[in-house]
């Protein structure tokens, strides 16, 4: 006893086509809603260069500014900690930069020092770290302490993870951490002051 | 079908008529029969049966006071910080709904975590409950999100860069990772945007998923019936009535039974809420009663004790380690070859997954922090085969060779320590402490088909173990 009907082909294309259409919509909505997660064109907009007096930074100290939300340390290295660079060389996983974490070591920046060759003293560098976006604390007494090696020549130590950096911000090996410390595009506006996120080029 | 209401007598009490009122048109009184009231639960339940109530009863917990919270917090950059102050210092009775919910959140994991550990004990995922372990892995899973999303919220130090280590995990994934973690952060920073977001997820959108699937857990929990310590099912022995003969109905006897529980509970949640709620920086980071400093990493950062042992394994995960696990994957391949009967295909295929796993793992290939992430990832989600990866011809611990208790010992020895290391600040002996511990976590797993499967199995009685009291 069957109680099938014929099917109305017209009819079935037609429910076919609705459905279709209605998954075209939902999935329109789907991705509208999706999008909003995106960064605003407030969030975009925000990233100005912000210009430091560094009149006050003596050799040793490092000052922390704040640039596209995130700190960005200025360290003036005394001729001790430029030495150290030396000796760290074969124990970073990358001396010379060659794979940056977000931006790459800006052409005017010496390998090793990883400042600017007429500055070699200032490093300029973001204080965020690769492995995953912690800002490492200052380690800059060499010698042996908690966390670090006995052999340690002064740097940085990531308290997340334990990735640990030298003076110019090169990850040591065998660190999660995969790469250096970011060096912003960067200018001298005077001997005093310098700008972050621009340089001769313009905006980075 | 017409529609047909039971007729009661005419001096019926009032309620039943009601009652009868209602279960015409909504099936009341079955749900409750079936769900409970008629349940007929094992009774050699002991006290590791006490954890699935307590979870319920924390989910209430975390439910009400969280209702409460939302209606003074304000999720805003710059007021959450201080609005959870306000609820903390000016709030009549604040202090007392935020530190309930804060220590729920942690009671939350301890009972859960004592509730796995039950079905670790005594098999409770086998067959066939491996979909009511599937939904528990499911709300476990939950509650990490609602755990994770809830701590940013009080814009601490701890809760923003957490936020951010979590964030940035998904910055590991080779191609589409950096514009991932922008995608989930809404901004290049963790901020205002983030915030919010996670906000929307806390209250509402974790909350729905994770009752829903409170409710299929509990179904099929219904559906299949418990299992308990002795491993047996209790349907296969019936009585004249069609009810278990192990059997007793959960109400009134595992209402009282619960209900008990419940109170020794509250007891000592009530204790750490009054004596101890920041449970010495465990249950609250001293760091988060410090405003969110997006320029400055506080010195020692850890994820909240439940995250440690997971995490653990994350910074375990060093580009040295990396050959350690190279090593595993070709000794684990070698041992599939040799010592299984899978099809010649499947095999292959193992290969084929592990040799390109391998290449990934070579210096200059994809680097240690991306394998953290996939080794992180995957000691949660390997959970979720157990039903598949015990082989064990007996449930119940009860029942399995002596040593395997020892195989249960050492792993749990190893979770613990892995999450006591995870709140440790890193350290070389940690590392290869955590190290060691990451390679038992993995090994009781990826070997469980044999060693649950080895070793002379004790016979399982026919009836469940039971004393009167």
């Amino acid at each position: 006893m069957s109680n099938e009907k014929q099917v109305d082909s017209g009819r079935r294309g037609l429910l076919v086509a609705t459905c279709a259409a209605g998954g075209v919509a939902g999935l329109a909505t789907a991705g509208a809603l999706v999008s909003t997660f995106q960064p605003s064109e407030r969030a975009k907009a925000a990233g100005a260069p912000v210009e430091v007096d560094i009149s006050a930074l003596k050799p040793g100290e490092m000052t922390t500014v704040e640039w596209r939300g995130k700190p960005v340390w200025i360290l003036k290295r005394t001729p001790e900690m430029l030495e150290s660079l030396a000796k760290t060389e074969d124990k970073v996983a990358d001396p010379t930069s060659k794979k940056p974490y977000t931006m790459d070591l800006p052409e005017y920046c010496d390998k090793q020092k990883r400042s600017r060759k007429e500055h070699p003293e200032l490093l300029v560098t973001v204080g965020i770290c690769s492995h995953l976006g912690c800002s490492p604390s200052s380690k800059f007494q060499p010698g042996p302490q908690a966390s670090l090696p006995d052999d340690w020549q002064g740097g940085f130590l990531c308290p997340c993870h334990g990735s640990t950096f030298d003076l110019a911000g090169r990850v040591y090996k065998n660190k999660p951490a995969p790469q250096n410390l970011d060096v912003p595009r960067h200018m001298f506006l005077s001997d005093t002051k310098i700008i972050i996120g621009k340089d001769e080029k313009g905006e980075a | 079908m017409a529609f047909v209401e039971k007729k009661l007598p005419a001096d019926a009490p009032v309620v039943d008529k009601a009652l009868n009122w209602v279960d015409s048109r909504f099936p009341l009184t079955k749900l409750w029969n079936d769900q409970w009231g008629k349940y007929y639960a094992p009774k050699n339940f002991n006290f590791w049966y006490i954890f699935g109530s307590l979870a319920m009863l924390v989910l209430v917990i975390q439910i009400v006071t969280g209702i409460f919270l939302v209606m003074h917090y304000k999720p805003d950059a710059t007021l959450a910080f201080a609005s959870v102050e306000y609820i903390m210092r000016d709030v009549p009775w604040g202090w007392l709904v935020r530190y309930m919910h804060s220590t729920g959140a942690s009671a939350f994991f301890i009972v859960v975590y004592l509730h796995m550990a039950r079905a670790f004990m005594y098999g409770s995922y086998r067959k066939p409950r491996e979909l009511i372990w599937l939904f528990g892995f499911a709300i476990f899973l939950c509650l990490m999100a609602e755990a994770f999303f809830g701590y940013l919220l009080p814009w601490g130090q701890m809760s923003y860069w957490g936020a951010q280590v979590i964030v940035n995990l998904f910055g590991a994934i080779p191609f589409i990772g950096p514009d991932l973690s922008l995608w989930i952060r809404g901004d290049y920073v963790v901020s205002d945007a983030t915030l919010n977001r996670f906000f929307s997820f806390h209250v509402i959108a974790i909350p729905l998923v994770l009752l829903g699937l409170v409710v299929a857990h509990l179904i099929a929990l219904h559906e299949v019936g418990s299992n308990n310590p002795d491993g047996i099912e209790i349907k296969e022995n019936l009585d004249a009535d069609g009810h278990p003969v192990d059997g007793i109905p959960s109400h009134p006897y595992y209402t009282f039974h619960d209900i008990f529980g419940v109170t020794v509970f509250l007891t000592l949640f009530s204790a750490v809420i009054f004596f101890a709620p920041e449970m010495g920086g465990y249950f609250l980071e001293y760091n988060n009663f410090i405003p969110a400093d997006s320029l400055k990493t506080p010195p020692h950062i850890a994820p909240t004790w439940y995250f440690t042992p997971f995490y653990s394994i994350l910074r375990a995960t060093t580009s040295e380690f990396l050959f350690v696990v190279q090593g595993g994957i070709a000794a684990y391949v070698a041992f599939i070859y040799v010592r299984t009967k899978l099809p010649k295909t499947i095999k292959m295929a193992i290969a084929g997954i592990a040799l390109v796993a391998i290449a990934g793992m070579m210096p200059g290939a994809l680097d240690a922090k991306f394998w953290g992430v996939v080794l992180f990832g995957g000691s949660v989600v390997i959970l979720a085969f157990l039903p598949w990866l015990d082989l064990s011809p007996v449930k119940s611990i009860r029942y399995r060779p002596d040593w395997h208790k020892l195989v249960y010992v050492i792993f749990a020895i190893a979770f613990v320590t892995l999450g006591y290391l995870g709140v440790q600040p890193p350290s070389p002996t940690g590392e290869r402490i955590s190290q060691v511990c990451a390679v038992i976590y993995y090994g009781f797993f990826l070997l469980m088909p044999w060693w649950s499967a080895a070793g002379a199995f004790k016979t399982v009685p026919k009836r469940v173990t039971f004393s009167a009291h």
